[in-house]
């Protein structure tokens, strides 16, 4: 897929090229920013990245005084289309249950925001996007990104569309990430935060995960050291078992259970070979077969990365409550039960670290055999608490409802 | 974990409990329910409050009226808080449903420059004349279990609760006792209050 069409002229320009449309009830505004060679993106590797271009949408309306400002950050293979269909595939945005007229981040109240992070492969440049030094696609060459540099390049589209604070910054798993990342960095700019089924670091197990993927990727003769958009090959095997064996990690041992067992996939019998017999093995190649369509290889590479290298508290001393201190931002953590992921050991040390600096902090553990999973689907509890918690914290801002 | 905060002595309880909390003060509240205590204090005194509470329904309920609460119980997750967070740590009607009261009694200590506990008082003259005719282990209505339903299983009585405290370095700042509908400020924990406390509740400190 080609990327959006940058916006033309010097940087600084001041419209970005959009679309707005309405879906669901929700006034949307389809977007990329492009920042020009005066405006870098100080990445932490010590690179200056630039041009680059962030590709975003809004849902709603910004109020008068610019206090209705959600940000949602996605997830690892998530991207803008939070509540608006993607364009590429034809379906309905990710976060159906909890974006829209009348869900917890009401559409009709809040002036939602959500960004294709940086080494994105949505619109926002990543290594599919050509390199100005090369004309070529920057493959390998693209600089490795971490989840600060999400954070500070979500921060520098923000300023530029003349928002300073957020009213809340929520997201799941490295979405959470970034939520901790934002209420750490830009303090002042963050009223309330919902970090849901994550982590204030990736855990050996998860970087282990990641690892598998990497390599499955790599070990595809069609990668081509990363090269394989100058070659006009797709690593799609290695993509696709890379998302198998993500895959199995978002959901539970009792959900796999509950869904599949043993049962078999258009047949009556096992057939003594490597068919997919059964029905798990038939929805994991479905899985890896459809995400392979929408997926850049070498995007994921540099964001599994980015997660592996998050480590909140090495930025802060070793302590975690570091990041924290002083903060007036009310926070929720959410967990879910059947979580090996991101369990919810993860997650309570978070609040731990926001207990130790005396912060608001709310935290549910919600009952579920969905897995981590859990945070994208219909979870009534998760939406009870965060509904709870959204609308107070609007009350208290002032934010009318 | 279970907590009298709905019942009409849990009300009385909750009030008696507010009175002896500073304005402005930093308080926790251990099993907060639905968060009617730090709902009341937050209006009444204007505190800062926190909150730790076992069921999904009443963090839901908490978090809805915008109060900070973390879901977990006082035996696993009160060593997640550092020293002298609070002003106040309060466990009302909570502390006989824990598994190891000394211990939770330990951490709010050391978390709270003060602790205030409610609790039934076992030693109540109709609980001791119910064992004691019927040779059945006591129901009322603050202890409505069977023995073997009841979440209450470290139940004690005003003096045994006093002798704790005492070998935990707590000193007694404040205790009063609840007869039914009345409430009575008692000088001294002993025989006479034990005898008549339904319930009982203590401000303590550190005994330095």
């Amino acid at each position: 897929m080609n990327t959006i069409e940058k916006a033309a002229g010097p940087s600084g320009a001041p419209g970005p090229d959009s679309q707005e449309f309405e879906e669901g009830g929700i006034r949307v505004q389809r977007a990329a920013m492009t920042f020009g060679p005066d405006q870098p993106l100080a990445l932490d590797s010590g690179v200056n990245l630039s041009p680059f271009t962030i590709a975003y949408e809004t849902y709603g309306t910004l109020n008068a005084d610019k206090s209705n400002v959600v940000l949602i950050c996605h997830a690892l293979t998530g991207d803008q289309y939070a509540a608006s269909s993607h364009p590429q595939t034809g379906k309905p945005g990710w976060w159906p249950h909890m974006v829209g007229p009348g869900r917890p981040i009401d559409t009709n109240r809040f002036f939602v925001v959500c960004q294709n992070v940086i080494g994105g492969c949505q619109g926002t440049t990543g290594p599919k996007d050509i390199d100005p030094a090369t004309g070529r696609p920057y493959g390998l060459s693209f600089p490795v990104i971490t989840i600060g540099d999400m954070v500070r390049a979500q921060a520098m589209l923000l300023d530029r569309l003349g928002i300073r604070d957020l009213f809340c910054v929520i997201g799941g798993s490295m979405g959470g990430m970034q939520v901790l990342q934002w209420a750490a960095a830009y303090p002042e700019r963050v009223f309330s935060a919902i970090p849901i089924a994550t982590a204030a670091r990736h855990s050996a197990q998860n970087i282990a995960f990641h690892e598998v993927g990497r390599q499955a990727i790599m070990a595809d003769p069609e990668w081509k050291q990363g090269a394989y958009l100058s070659h006009g090959t797709t690593p799609g095997k290695g993509l696709a078992v890379a998302r198998m064996a993500a895959h199995i990690t978002y959901l539970s041992e009792a959900a796999l259970h509950r869904k599949f067992g043993r049962n078999l996939q258009d047949r009556d019998s096992i057939t003594y070979g490597f068919d997919a017999d059964f029905q798990i093995e038939s929805y994991l190649r479905h899985q890896g077969s459809t995400f392979v369509d929408r997926f850049d290889a070498n995007s994921y590479l540099y964001i599994t990365r980015a997660m592996d290298y998050f480590d909140l508290a090495d930025d802060y001393g070793g302590v975690l409550a570091n990041a924290f201190r002083g903060t007036a931002a009310r926070f929720c953590v959410v967990s879910f039960t059947s979580d090996w992921l991101f369990p919810t050991s993860d997650n309570r040390q978070i609040v731990h670290a926001l207990n130790a600096v005396a912060a608001k902090v709310s935290f549910v553990e919600i009952k579920t055999d969905k897995g981590h999973d859990a945070f994208l689907l219909d979870e009534p509890e998760m939406f009870a608490t965060l509904r709870g918690f959204i609308d107070s914290a609007a009350r208290t801002r002032g934010i009318a409802g | 974990m279970s907590n009298g905060h709905g019942s009409t002595a849990g009300r009385i309880d909750l009030d008696l409990i507010a009175q002896m909390i500073a304005p402005e003060s930093r308080v926790l509240d251990v099993g907060c329910g639905d968060g009617d205590l730090l709902a009341l204090l937050r209006s009444q005194k204007n505190i800062d409050g926190r909150g730790v509470e076992l069921s999904q329904e009443g963090v839901n309920a908490s978090v809805a009226r915008g109060l900070a609460v973390v879901q977990g119980d006082a035996d696993a997750d009160l060593s997640d808080y550092p020293d002298d967070a609070f002003d106040y740590v309060i466990l009302s009607q909570t502390i006989q449903a824990t598994r190891n009261p000394k211990a939770v009694l330990h951490q709010m200590k050391r978390i709270g420059r003060r602790v205030i506990v409610s609790f039934p008082n076992f030693g109540n003259w109709r609980v001791r004349l119910q064992l004691l005719f019927n040779g059945r282990m006591p129901e009322t209505r603050s202890l409505g279990y069977s023995w073997y339903d009841t979440p209450n299983i470290h139940l004690c009585t005003v003096r045994d609760f006093a002798s704790l405290c005492e070998d935990l370095g707590l000193g007694i700042e404040d205790a009063l006792i609840l007869t039914g509908e009345k409430a009575w400020r008692i000088s001294d924990p002993g025989m006479l209050a034990n005898l008549f406390a339904v319930d009982a509740v203590f401000l303590l400190s550190r005994r330095n």
